[in-house]
């Protein structure tokens, strides 16, 4: 198969930043002022229990998956497109890079979650 | 022989609305950041009790509460421009534009209400 006719891969990443975008715009400002305004101000409670009991069922482990993945994707593909907009040249290497990141970060949260 | 380049140095403080689209475009670094704090604290309440409580504690400064407020109201500031934009970047439906914003803005305080209402 030639150049020509080999598929971009450029649907799969701007499916994942629009999933992370829309995730993130429906719950991310709630969620970052639960997580890291509410929580430690003690405006709310999260126990280890609870964390634990949340992350332990298979709902709770795809909640946390997708948060942390989507959010990942979201924003690594938004930097790397705003590397651009400073005028420094992105190639192939710096947007392995910038998803390669966000695919680690997935799978350190699915490794993670099969742990819990 | 070098080809003429305008320069592009400081473009986006040239005009509000490039700043505008910046401050917004900023939001991805802490949104990017809040995922790594995040599976930091997956990371910690996978080691058990102590290790995840450390965690909640180290949120408590200053430095990570400023952090969360900067990153909760530039990713506020980016979904609101997000549900702005629904109407163009959805494929077409026979439906009013302002209908699509205030669909989506909706959608969203009612998901963060009973986020907020699960954790009360």
């Amino acid at each position: 198969m030639g150049d020509a006719l080999k598929r971009s891969n450029k649907p799969i990443f701007w499916s994942l930043f629009g999933a992370g975008g829309m995730l993130s715009a429906l719950i991310g400002p709630m969620l970052i002022f639960v997580t890291g305004i509410a929580l430690p101000l003690g405006l709310v409670h999260l126990s280890y229990e609870q964390a634990a009991a949340f992350s332990a069922h298979v709902p709770g482990k795809l909640a946390i998956l997708a948060v942390i993945s989507l959010f990942l994707f979201h924003g690594l593909h938004r930097m790397y497109h705003s590397v651009h907009d400073f005028g420094i040249h992105v190639g192939a290497g710096l947007k392995a890079l910038f998803h390669g990141v966000a695919f680690a970060g997935t799978l350190a949260a699915g490794a993670l979650l099969l742990m819990l | 022989m070098r080809a003429y380049q305008r320069p592009m140095a400081g473009w986006w403080r040239r005009n509000p609305y490039y700043l505008r689209y910046m401050l917004r475009e900023a939001s991805c670094v802490f949104i990017t950041a809040y995922a790594f704090v995040l599976l930091a604290g997956l990371w910690r309440l996978a080691q058990g009790k102590a290790p995840f409580e450390r965690w909640l504690e180290g949120l408590a400064h200053p430095l990570p509460i400023a952090f969360h407020a900067a990153a909760a109201l530039l990713v506020l500031y980016h979904a609101w421009t997000w549900f702005k934009v629904m109407p163009k970047t959805l494929p077409r439906v026979p439906v009013p534009d302002a209908a699509i914003v205030a669909a989506g803005l909706a959608a969203s305080a009612v998901l963060s209400a009973a986020m907020l209402w699960a954790m009360l």
